[in-house]
This record gives structure tokens, C-alpha cells and sequence, in this order.
């Protein structure tokens, strides 16, 4: 398999991203409610998920690193968008993703 | 049992927090919330056992993030930005970005949990989506059963989420090549799996597009990763307003 992080880059990431993950969860247990009270705020922060949830399904399934390309992948996540619209549960949604970009992989 | 909770309850209807709660259940029908939620969403863990092998981290790494990060979305962006080739600053910024809701939530369960010391930090550790959503849906059985739901589901993700992250890291170790075994589309559908049910109005879907076209738009001209990044000025520019 080739690796796409070197080891200490994967450490660093690791670290940083728990470390900061975790300040975040204790510091709304310590500061006052109205430091995070502001309307704004809020409701900005309500979309960031989704923005970031979007971009990251775009970035993961469409781009080769600076480039926009349709791939195996696409064929993966048309089919895990049809079985989301049918409400199929989040394993089956994977695993068909999963199976059905390999088959295009092997096939092409 | 039901004794005790008798005098857990008289205890808490003494306090300020919601004194004037009655508990109406005992916390059965809470216990089988918590674990419901626990079992599936500690099942999602595999995605990202495999999601982290799938981008070239270790299995002792992919579990550390499932044991130390312990939130999801965050952990998922995290080996996503660089399994799409960005670097450890847009990981970090993305996770971070994504973990910034746990803020609030903490914020909202820290009266429910009226925890000090050390069982303070570990409620924080275990304040998630899926703990605080399970808390707050226990509401009209009362103040206890919120509490409780908080800590079981909490508890039970954490054990659940780590123990299939270990399974999905050595399955996925196992597969090799990601692409071979669609690995590679697995991570963006988990993704998407993580994205759909926060669709609930138009004009979240609209969000949600915007997003997508956004980061595709912007993906030749910035470098690996920061697109994802970027995208959070849509959300910016869709939340400044009141809608």
C-alpha cells in the first residue's frame, strides 16, 4: 500500500487534532454560557458541519489531489446517494459504496 | 433499584436545575435509547478503522484518534484531508473546526451532568453528538433519565466506537491496496452517510450543495485540503444572516 502520510506527519496530526479536539470539549463545561451565546455565532456554527461534511465528500470522492476527476469512486457514491434516498442503513449504504466502486476498479 | 432512584429524585427535585421535573419512568425505555444509539453509531467505527488505513495511518494511530479524539466527524476529516493529499495544518483545522460544536453541547449538558473533578473531564471527553442528542430526547421523563442517557450513551459509543475502529483498522490492514476492495469510495459515502441525516430543511440542502459546488470550483487553484477548509465560508455567508 502506498502511503499517503509520513510517520511523523501522522503522529503530529494525531496529536494536534486530539489535543484540540478534547480542549474544546472541556471548555464548554468551564466557560460561561454567554461567551458562546452570541446569535451569530451560533448560528454559523450550526452550518459548519455541514459545509465541511459537503467539501469533504467532494474532495473524497471527485479530486485526485488539485484536480476534479471522475473515477471508480463516483460509481461508489452514486450508489450510496440512491440507497440514502431508499433510507438504507449507514453499513449498507458503505459496504455498497465500497463493493460497487472495487467492481469498477477491477473491471476497467 | 426503583427505591433508589425514589431517593436520587428527591434529592434533585431540592435543586435548582429543573426542580420542578417530575420523573415519570423509571429510566428503562432511556436505557434501551442509549444503547441502541451506542451499538449502530459504534458500528460506524469501522468506517473509520478503514478510513484510517485507507489514508496510510497505522492501526495503533486509527485507534489512538478513536480513543483519544473520540468525535467522529473530526476524526473522519482529520485522515480525510489527508488521504486527499492535504497537510497536517488543513487536517487539524478541519477537525478542529468540526469538533467546535462539542463546545456547545457542553455548555448545555454541564447542568444536567453537575459533575466536578475528575468525572467533569470525563464527561466532557464524552460529550458527543450522540451523548448530548440522547440526553436532550429524554426530557419529558425528567431530569435523571436525561442524566443518565447522557452518561450510558456516552459510555457505550466510546466502548462500541473503539472497539469496531480496531476491527475496521486490522480488516482494512488485511484488504491491502484500498482501492482494490473500494475502500477509497467507502470513505466519501461515510461522508455522505454522516451528512444526510443533517438534511432536515431546504435550506440545509442548499448549504449542503453550495459546499459541494464551492469546493469543486476552488479545488485546481488551491493546494490539496484547503478547499475543504474553505468551504466553511459558506457557512459563514449562509449563517450571518438570520435566515
Amino acid at each position: 500500500m502506498e502511503d499517503t502520510v509520513t510517520t511523523s506527519t501522522a503522529w503530529l496530526v494525531l496529536g494536534a487534532t486530539s489535543v484540540l479536539c478534547f480542549a474544546i470539549k472541556v471548555l464548554g463545561y468551564f466557560i460561561p454560557e454567554a461567551w458562546l451565546a452570541h446569535p451569530r455565532l451560533q448560528r454559523v456554527n450550526a452550518l459548519v458541519p455541514i459545509s465541511l461534511l459537503s467539501a469533504l465528500v467532494m474532495a473524497e470522492g471527485l479530486v485526485d489531489k488539485t484536480r476534479v476527476v471522475i473515477d471508480h469512486r463516483v460509481g461508489g457514491l452514486l450508489v450510496a446517494l440512491a440507497l440514502l434516498f431508499a433510507k438504507a442503513p449507514f453499513p449498507v449504504v458503505v459496504v455498497s459504496a465500497a463493493v460497487t466502486s472495487a467492481l469498477i476498479y477491477h473491471l476497467h | 433499584m426503583r427505591r433508589r432512584l425514589a431517593l436520587e429524585a428527591a434529592s434533585y427535585r431540592s435543586r435548582s436545575f429543573d426542580k420542578n421535573e417530575i420523573v415519570r419512568k423509571p429510566p428503562r425505555d432511556t436505557r434501551r435509547d442509549a444503547l441502541s444509539v451506542a451499538v449502530t453509531v459504534g458500528a460506524y467505527g469501522v468506517a473509520f478503522g478503514a478510513a484510517g488505513i485507507a489514508a496510510g495511518f497505522s492501526v495503533l494511530q486509527t485507534c489512538l484518534f478513536s480513543l483519544l479524539t473520540f468525535t467522529g466527524a473530526s476524526q473522519f476529516a482529520a485522515v480525510g484531508v489527508i488521504a486527499a493529499g492535504g497537510g497536517a495544518l488543513s487536517a487539524v483545522a478541519a477537525a478542529t473546526m468540526l469538533g467546535t460544536r462539542n463546545a456547545l453541547y457542553g455548555l448545555q449538558m454541564a447542568p444536567l451532568v453537575r459533575a466536578t473533578g475528575i468525572k467533569r473531564i470525563m464527561a466532557a471527553h464524552l460529550t458527543i453528538d450522540e451523548s448530548t442528542g440522547v440526553a436532550l430526547a429524554q426530557t419529558p421523563r425528567g431530569t435523571i433519565a436525561m442524566r443518565y442517557g447522557f452518561w450510558l450513551t456516552g459510555a457505550g459509543v466510546y466502548l462500541f466506537w473503539n472497539l469496531f475502529t480496531l476491527l475496521g483498522a486490522l480488516g482494512a490492514k488485511a484488504l491491502g491496496t484500498p482501492a482494490a476492495w473500494g475502500l477509497d469510495a467507502a470513505v466519501p459515502a461515510a461522508f455522505l452517510g454522516l451528512l444526510w441525516p443533517r438534511l432536515t430543511t431546504t435550506r440545509l440542502r442548499v448549504v449542503a450543495g453550495t459546499s459541494m459546488v464551492f469546493a469543486l470550483l476552488v479545488t485546481p487553484w488551491l493546494p490539496a485540503g484547503v478547499p475543504i477548509i474553505a468551504s466553511v465560508l459558506v457557512a459563514v455567508v449562509f449563517g450571518w444572516k438570520t435566515p
